[in-house]
């Protein structure tokens, strides 16, 4: 009789260790770890580590298991990650995302399946307009925007004319929608070229038009490893300081250490447009922060920051239904009220569920250690929301 | 329009030309005499380039570091004839695009597994970082003029050696016909070996100079290589001269199309859709006209004679 | 070759995965492991295109490395008129079978007048030129693709939009494509085909017109493929200019190549064992393109005859 009931209690034992088990938070990480854009989703992947040791690997006393898996630069290929993450790996919250082509592919793969969609980085106008969904969210922003902040600073600079330059995909058209839309100036041309994995980096024949337009000043949009590259032919073209360089997404993190090395010394006080910079005074920005520069011996990026929001943003939704994961609608509400602590300080989503919030203008500067990083100046749009949210019919 | 865009433009065509020729002269030569299709030339390319980064760095110049990384790349290109495309030379064309795709996967791996993702910057000595001006108006960078100025020394060299030294008779030789060339006694096995040893220090090269423009990086060979086989397809394959005059060609239309393309297109369509078809239709304009060169002279421009 | 067409008995090897192919979705069905339909899907829909590709290739002797043009070509012709919300799967599967039709007749009209190496890079181009076509007509995504939001339908009867429903099609259309190739090696036309391959001089002094033959096999065979490609765009639900990528027409010679150039069965093995390897390969290590790479290296060295030719030495298949 004795020997029953114990069998019986190991056995209900067993079954509850299975159950929980079973029931851990699953979070797949879509990102490029291949390919020189590797470099990004090295930033994004070091973030969410961090990020989960942060929490203790928890969230609602429920073990959490991040899978990463790589897209390889390619559309197609995220969008079969993103299939294998939902249908083998059946994750709870699809994650990641460089780029806006791998996202717009992916979208209806995790989406379709009823699993939460949260973009770390891509923010194409069509996710955040027609495409808007009640399961998709972002920790981004949305693609025009930092452009038209850049537009503005452009307006306040008194630039009359410019020449505009952006790799030929959907994020590359969205910055240049968005610095169109801002900027009261005269576009005097505009070079789109090839993206991708063989993407063209060798820009002599658009920096020999842009030099010939005589535009007052040049935007680009050059994510990942392509910025630096394009900065040094910037320079090496004579550019520099005829031309003074307006960018987006292109002087970051990434780039600025090699650009250092290199002793790109004109890139010193370049002007760039972002929501986000490593010195932004908030408490989760400086833990963020110091614990990557701890943890990885050099500065995070962007890419880095919404990844590790990313993250934090999970865990308030999974905690706000005290870990059960079927509560979809509690969860979806709980993401929506974005309370959690973010990098960028307090925010709020928009019907689209993308953020509603300041953009700054900032600057390359040196740190009390001598190294290259960018600094906040001031905000350049307050509370902005982006300007496809009303197509959006949530 | 604007002559001193226009300058600037043929000087930038020209330069891409010259490093196309000095990827496709290897390439061309291999495939002529040893009649191997190596896609993985490219990766030499890239390997030349990383070489020279990680030399410059420790050494702190870049001229030393490209002295050391030529040899370096040669040799590195020996072994790998040694080692395995001599076993493929037996083999027929299919093999060896299949073989050399596999190299590629592996050499694009090993970078990154070595160097990392991120790619490798190399820094310029002050006098190439600046410009020059070479008429009255017209700058150009010096860094890409010394890339021309290296492409035409390289090309002349090769023109002296293929066509005034013994090396040189028997790599005509070869290239017409490989047998004669082994029944005269001459010992063929070495003679590969140094054919691709020179071809990959070529190749090497080219992605040395590049690099300081664009950085090294993976797989920076994979789109550079397939434009270099339409190189040596128009100019017909073995043919030196052919490579020279089909690179500067193809270096010209690609810039020219990039340049000025999307404002010619922009009198028949939208601006807006000119400016995503223009650097398409330029990318698309080398192929066209491999294929129109085919189509009328299915051995390309200059074949060998005896093939 | 002979030896297979002749041979009456069994092909085990055959049976037993055309079994299993048929039983997968019962098993999905039991267990809930979605992704391995998804996964046989796609290794099925790549083996139709192996199959296209081995009839010019394996038995033909015309080296194509420009094949992926008609799997875009086929996606694209579904996608297109998705776009314009006509889903009509009779009329994309026409579309895609006719377009690439006409892109094979056209180019193998140029690129069949050259040899060798010459070919290889002709076929290269004409797919280079098709994929920055596509990537240059901005209103179907550029380079970013195109979302498939509907998948095709056929009148009243079915769709493809249930994913076993698709397997099935995708699975029977299979089944048909190989027993089309095994015909039409068969025929007069196929050995003519064969003899072209063998020694073209001695075809064209019995009489033949090599030419023509092989143009003919050459449009077959892209037409096949631009079919394939009408089913790889159904089963992605996206489609972008990278399914015409030089690498990717690279993979699909490597799926001929590893399964036995020439064998009937070859291309259904090799694209098999390409789609199993790159899934396990890329699960175990971020660098998996390095022990692809060596093996594909490997087979060229060591495994001329393919998976085919080894399954025949032990039996299993011929």
């Amino acid at each position: 009789m004795f020997k029953k009931v114990l069998l019986l209690a190991s056995a209900g034992l067993m079954v509850m260790g299975s159950a929980a088990a079973a029931e851990k938070v699953k979070i797949g990480f879509v990102t490029t770890i291949t390919t020189p854009a590797g470099v990004i989703g090295r930033d994004m992947v070091d973030a969410v580590n961090l990020a989960m040791e942060d929490i203790g690997g928890k969230m609602a006393g429920r073990d959490v298991e991040l899978i990463i898996e790589d897209d390889g630069f390619k559309p197609a290929i995220g969008k079969q990650k993103t299939d294998k993450l939902v249908k083998q790996d059946k994750v709870q919250f699809v994650t990641g995302f460089i780029w806006s082509h791998v996202l717009l592919a992916s979208q209806k793969s995790a989406l379709g399946a009823g699993k939460f969609l949260i973009s770390s980085n891509a923010g194409p106008s069509q996710m955040a307009g027609k495409l808007c969904h009640k399961n998709f969210f972002s920790t981004s922003w949305q693609n025009d925007q930092t452009p038209m902040a850049m537009g503005e600073v452009l307006n306040l600079n008194n630039v009359g004319s410019l020449y505009v330059m952006a790799p030929n995909y959907a994020a590359g058209k969205n910055m240049v929608a968005g610095v169109t839309r801002t900027f009261k100036g005269k576009i005097v041309g505009k070079d789109l070229t090839k993206w991708g994995k063989d993407a063209q980096l060798d820009f002599s024949a658009e920096l020999a038009k842009a030099k010939a337009s005589g535009a007052e000043g040049i935007f680009v949009f050059y994510p990942g490893k392509a910025g630096g590259a394009f900065i040094k032919q910037y320079a090496q073209a004579g550019l520099q300081g005829k031309i003074p360089l307006y960018s987006v997404f292109t002087v970051d993190s990434i780039a600025l250490p090699k650009l250092q090395k290199a002793k790109m010394s004109g890139v010193m006080g370049s002007v760039m447009t972002q929501f986000w910079a490593p010195d932004l005074d908030t408490p989760q920005n400086k833990k963020f922060v110091s614990g990557f520069k701890k943890k990885y011996g050099r500065y995070p990026s962007f890419y880095a920051a919404q990844s590790y929001d990313t993250i934090f943003l999970i865990k308030s939704a999974v905690e706000s239904v005290k870990g059960d994961l079927s509560n979809m609608d509690g969860m979806r509400a709980a993401m929506k009220a974005a309370n959690f602590p973010s990098v960028r300080g307090k925010f709020s989503y928009g019907n689209n569920h993308f953020p509603i919030q300041n953009f700054y203008s900032r600057k390359v500067v040196k740190d009390s250690e001598g190294v290259w990083t960018t600094s906040v100046q001031e905000v350049v749009l307050k509370n902005h929301q982006d300007t496809y949210a009303k197509d959006c019919s949530m | 329009m604007d002559w001193v865009l226009i300058i600037t433009q043929l000087l930038n065509g020209l330069q891409l030309g010259l490093l196309l020729f000095l990827l496709a002269s290897g390439l061309t030569l291999v495939f002529g005499i040893m009649d191997f299709v190596n896609l993985a030339h490219g990766a030499l390319y890239m390997i030349g380039a990383y070489f020279c980064a990680s030399l410059s760095e420790v050494t702190g110049s870049f001229l030393l570091g490209i002295a050391i990384a030529i040899p370096v790349t040669a040799a590195a290109g020996a072994i790998l004839e040694v080692s395995i495309i001599r076993r493929l030379y037996s083999k027929d064309h299919l093999d060896h695009v299949l073989a050399t795709f596999g190299l590629i996967l592996c050499f694009d791996t090993m970078v990154h597994f070595f160097w990392g993702p991120e790619g490798k910057a190399i820094e310029l000595p002050a006098f190439l970082d600046g410009r020059l001006a070479i008429l009255p108006g017209v700058e150009f960078p010096t860094f890409r003029l010394s890339i021309i100025l290296a492409g035409l020394l390289i090309a002349f060299g090769l023109y002296f050696i293929i066509s005034h030294t013994k090396t040189g008779m028997l790599i005509r030789a070869g290239a017409s016909n490989r047998q004669m060339v082994s029944a005269h006694g001459i010992d063929i096995k070495s003679l590969f070996t140094i054919v691709f040893a020179v071809g990959a220090a070529m190749a090497g090269f080219a992605g040395m100079m590049i690099s300081p423009i664009t950085e090294a990086s993976i797989g920076m060979g994979n789109e550079i290589i397939i434009v270099a086989f339409v190189v040596i397809i128009i100019g017909g394959i073995g043919s030196i001269k052919g490579a020279f005059l089909a690179a500067i060609l193809v270096g010209l239309i690609d810039t020219m199309g990039r340049s000025f393309l999307d404002t010619l297109l922009k009198i028949i369509v939208s601006e807006e859709s000119a400016e995503t078809a223009a650097p398409a239709l330029s990318a698309m304009a080398i192929y066209i006209l491999m294929a129109t060169i085919l189509a009328f002279r299915p051995q390309g421009l200059f074949p060998p004679k005896g093939r | 070759m002979r030896n297979l067409l002749t041979r009456k008995s069994f092909n085990f090897a055959f049976i037993i995965s055309v079994g299993l192919l048929a039983l997968l979705p019962l098993y999905v069905e039991m267990t809930g492991d979605d992704f391995y339909l998804d996964l046989a899907n796609r290794l099925m829909i790549l083996a139709i295109a192996a199959v296209s590709l081995n009839l010019i290739l394996g038995h033909g002797g015309m080296i194509s490395f420009g094949h992926a043009a008609y799997l875009g070509i086929g996606a694209y012709s579904v996608g297109i008129p998705a776009y314009y919300e006509i889903y009509d799967g009779l009329f994309q599967i026409i579309t895609a079978v006719f377009v690439s039709g006409v892109f094979a007749l056209l180019t193998g009209a140029v690129s069949l007048r050259t040899k060798g190496v010459y070919f290889i890079m002709i076929t290269m181009a004409f797919t280079q030129m098709a994929f920055f076509g596509i990537v240059s007509i901005e209103e179907y995504g550029g380079d970013d693709g195109l979302v498939i939001d509907t998948r095709s339908t056929f009148g009243n009867f079915f769709d493809l939009e249930d994913t076993v429903t698709l397997y099935y099609f995708v699975f029977v259309s299979l089944l048909i494509s190989l027993f089309i190739v095994k015909r039409i090696m068969e025929s007069r036309f196929g050995m003519v085909i064969s003899g072209s391959k063998s020694n073209e001089r001695r075809m064209q002094s019995i009489g033949y017109n090599t030419y023509r033959y092989k143009l003919v096999c050459y449009v077959l065979s892209g037409c096949l493929c631009g079919y394939a490609g009408a089913l790889l765009g159904n089963f992605t639900n996206f489609i972008s200019p990278e399914m015409m990528d030089w690498t990717a027409s690279g993979e699909l010679i490597f799926m001929v190549l590893l399964g036995g150039s020439g064998a009937l069965l070859g291309p259904l093995w090799g694209a098999a064992s390409f789609v199993l390897l790159e899934e396990w390969l890329s699960s175990i290590t971020t660098y998996w393109h390095f022990f692809f790479g060596a093996l594909l290296i490997l087979v060229v060295l060591f495994a001329r005859g393919g998976i085919d030719g080894l399954l025949s030495k032990i039996g299993l298949s011929k």
